[in-house]
């Protein structure tokens, strides 16, 4: 056994040490939480288990969660990369589902109903990036910290589709919080039956992370985001314009969650919902940082969240416990996370003064 | 309703500005010590939901007050302590904690929702709210309202007028320098953004026992910490103008209760939202005024100048970056 096999070899067991440590952190936190609220622990870690890879059918919703969170999460690694907190993911998601829906009310008579889905994805990628440019102006050209002004377009995303539901589009009759008119069964992507998934929706996930995974690896664009995100100055000193390729990161996140938006709309949904986004923007967020911005350990991460999204929802109706649970769970995952990583590093630069030595 | 009033909409104004009035102020404090606890619209319903199910268990509003305010401090200590000991982004871990805090106080409060509790009573001041006007505005409320009105002078007072103040200040413009003088910046860190949490508590406490009585899912806090961020970089991280920012903001609230009676043809979400974009404008403003090429545009006229002077304010310069001892 050479030298680099035998690093490679501690390396491997120092990362699934942490793992266990993290998980087993998070277990005791979860469990904690759950005595305080006179909850049966094991009952309600059966049942998030039961709720979400129980059946088929259970497994069906666990992926229809995971296409959406996925995509988004593909979107922020290219905004992570040169360093932009693309909070207004979650907007992006919405605008995109506005887009696609407002196109698809169009074809409504179900004629070629092909050409008005295509259309309908193109018109929620550009709605997503769309939305994900006026973040990227207002940093660029206003100066405004692209948190602020992400979260201020969630919101008026949200307050668009509010209008759009009880205002113009709202259904013939009665206006209420189910959305808008469901779409006819043409315009619904297909699914497969038993587990109500809809096929092209995955495989858009899939393609959507072999895309980011071969951008940010082996193209210009993904080197000169890679480049300014680690050190501003010394991109200015490569004649690279920070602002241009901000710009650019934001496009790519605001399509990918406008796709998302639109498979809500086109694939889960059939129609326009106020709670359309579903927080995923948010979770794509917490999936990245949990995956430590790796491409290919992200889906695995979406997985397991989307998992626990979905197991969830069943404990309001078998032990009146809310479903929040989930976002508890993720949350102390992440900041479990966050301390290994610390003390990884701490632990390096301890070390490094005898490497030198 | 319709009917307009002077002095009962400016009363609503005081009234309803403390909850944001006293997490700005919080987050004011925090930011001054070069901490940025975004976690705030998380923490502020963790701590609403703490004060709420306290209250309702003991029967004692100043409990659930205080427990508030300790559920506030603890947050902002994870935020401190990833920070100054672990190293990590500050924006990153206060993302996390706004998801969670939220997260945790849904599941913990659900079986507390809806249920009618305890709620601060009006306590008017003797002497003072037999004044005309002034009395109706300001001194006849609860005592959560002369709270937040005695500690906007008090902010101001320890940050400028006392030498632990300078201290506080000092850390957030340059922690190496004050490592130096012998001054810790980690315990100094620690203990403001501690502060300034137990006062984004108190804002979370008033809402759940005096704007907003009772819990429930959503509980009407939500977006307030958002908007309290906001109004931090509007005042410039100076305790007085955060303050007029958060006063002008319940105004806009209050207003927004008449507009909507007046145009009922107008939506309500449009109502409801219009915090943000307004927002966003206020950053606008605010960032155009910081540059060059707007005093010099401003050319000789003085009031022009004294209206940017007023505008402008610096973030402490070490924000948002932890300091390491080398």
């Amino acid at each position: 056994m050479n030298i680099s096999d035998n690093t490679k070899h501690t390396a491997f067991l120092r990362y699934s040490r942490e793992l266990i440590l993290t998980l087993v952190v998070v277990f005791s936190f979860t469990t904690l939480i759950l005595l305080l609220a006179g909850a049966p622990p094991l009952a309600a870690y059966y049942q998030i288990f039961k709720g979400s890879l129980g059946s088929w059918m259970k497994l069906g919703q666990v992926i229809s969660v995971w296409i959406p969170l996925t995509l988004c999460s593909c979107g922020l690694l290219y905004t992570f990369r040169i360093n932009l907190w693309n909070i207004g993911i979650e907007g992006q998601v919405m605008m995109g589902a506005i887009f696609t829906t407002f196109v698809l009310r169009f074809g409504m008579d179900g004629h070629m109903p092909g050409m008005y889905l295509c259309a309908a994805f193109v018109a929620g990628i550009a709605g997503g990036a769309i939305w994900a440019l006026f973040a990227g102006y207002l940093k660029t050209k206003g100066g405004i910290h692209e948190i602020f002004a992400g979260l201020g377009l969630n919101f008026v995303a949200q307050a668009i589709i509010l209008w759009l539901i009880f205002g113009p589009w709202k259904r013939p009759g009665i206006a209420s919080m189910s959305g808008t008119e469901l779409l006819p069964r043409e315009l619904w992507l297909p699914y497969v039956s038993y587990m109500r998934l809809s096929v092209v929706g995955l495989v858009l996930a899939v393609i959507a992370i072999a895309v980011t995974a071969l951008m940010l690896r082996y193209t210009k664009i993904g080197l000169y985001l890679k480049a300014i995100g680690s050190n501003l100055n010394a991109a200015h000193m490569f004649d690279l314009n920070p602002r241009t390729y901000m710009l650019i990161a934001m496009i790519f996140a605001g399509g990918f969650a406008g796709l998302a938006g639109g498979i809500q709309v086109t694939g889960v949904y059939h129609r326009l919902i106020p709670a359309i986004s579903s927080n995923y923007g948010y979770l794509a967020l917490l999936v990245v940082m949990l995956s430590n911005y790796n491409v290919w350990i992200s889906p695995a991460v979406a997985f397991f969240f989307a998992c626990l999204n979905v197991g969830s929802i069943q404990l309001p109706m078998m032990l009146q416990l809310d479903s929040s649970l989930s976002g508890v769970i993720q949350g102390a995952l992440v900041l479990a996370a966050l301390v290994m990583h610390a003390w990884r590093m701490r632990a390096k630069t301890l070390k490094e003064p005898f490497y030198n030595e | 309703m319709s009917e307009f009033n002077l002095t009962i909409l400016l009363a609503s104004v005081v009234a309803g500005a403390v909850p944001i009035l006293l997490a700005t102020l919080g987050e004011t404090i925090t930011e001054k010590a070069g901490i940025i606890n975004l976690s705030l619209d998380g923490s502020i319903l963790l701590s609403a939901m703490t004060a709420f199910v306290v209250a309702y268990e003991t029967g004692s509003i100043l409990m659930g007050f205080a427990c508030a305010a300790l559920a506030g401090a603890l947050v902002a200590a994870v935020v401190a302590v990833f920070s100054i000991y672990l190293n990590q982004s500050q924006v990153a871990v206060g993302f996390v904690l706004t998801l969670m805090t939220r997260d945790l106080a849904y599941f913990l409060g659900n079986p507390y929702s809806r249920l009618q509790g305890p709620s601060v009573l009006q306590h008017p001041i003797p002497l003072l709210s037999d004044i005309p006007f002034i009395g109706e505005v300001f001194f006849n409320h609860t005592f959560p309202v002369y709270l937040s009105l005695l500690l906007i002078g008090l902010c101001w007072w320890y940050m400028y007028r006392t030498p632990q103040g300078l201290n506080l200040r000092a850390v957030g413009e340059n922690p190496r320098a004050c490592f130096a003088r012998g001054i810790s910046p980690a315990k100094i860190q620690m203990f403001y953004a501690v502060c300034g949490g137990a006062f984004v508590g108190l804002a979370g406490a008033t809402f759940s026992l005096c704007t907003k009585p009772g819990w429930g899912r959503p509980q009407g806090a939500e977006g307030t910490g958002w908007i309290a961020l906001a109004l931090v970089i509007f005042g410039g991280w100076h305790p007085v103008r955060a303050a007029v920012g958060a006063y002008l903001f319940a105004f806009l609230q209050v207003i927004g209760i008449y507009f909507q009676n007046w145009f009922p043809s107008v939506p309500a979400q449009v109502f409801q939202v219009a915090p943000f974009p307004l927002m966003i404008f206020t950053l606008l403003i605010i960032n155009f005024v910081q540059k060059e090429s707007a005093i010099d545009r401003a050319g000789g006229k003085a009031w022009m100048k004294s209206i940017l002077g007023t505008l402008s304010g610096a973030p402490p310069t070490a924000l948002g970056k932890s300091y390491r001892p080398d």
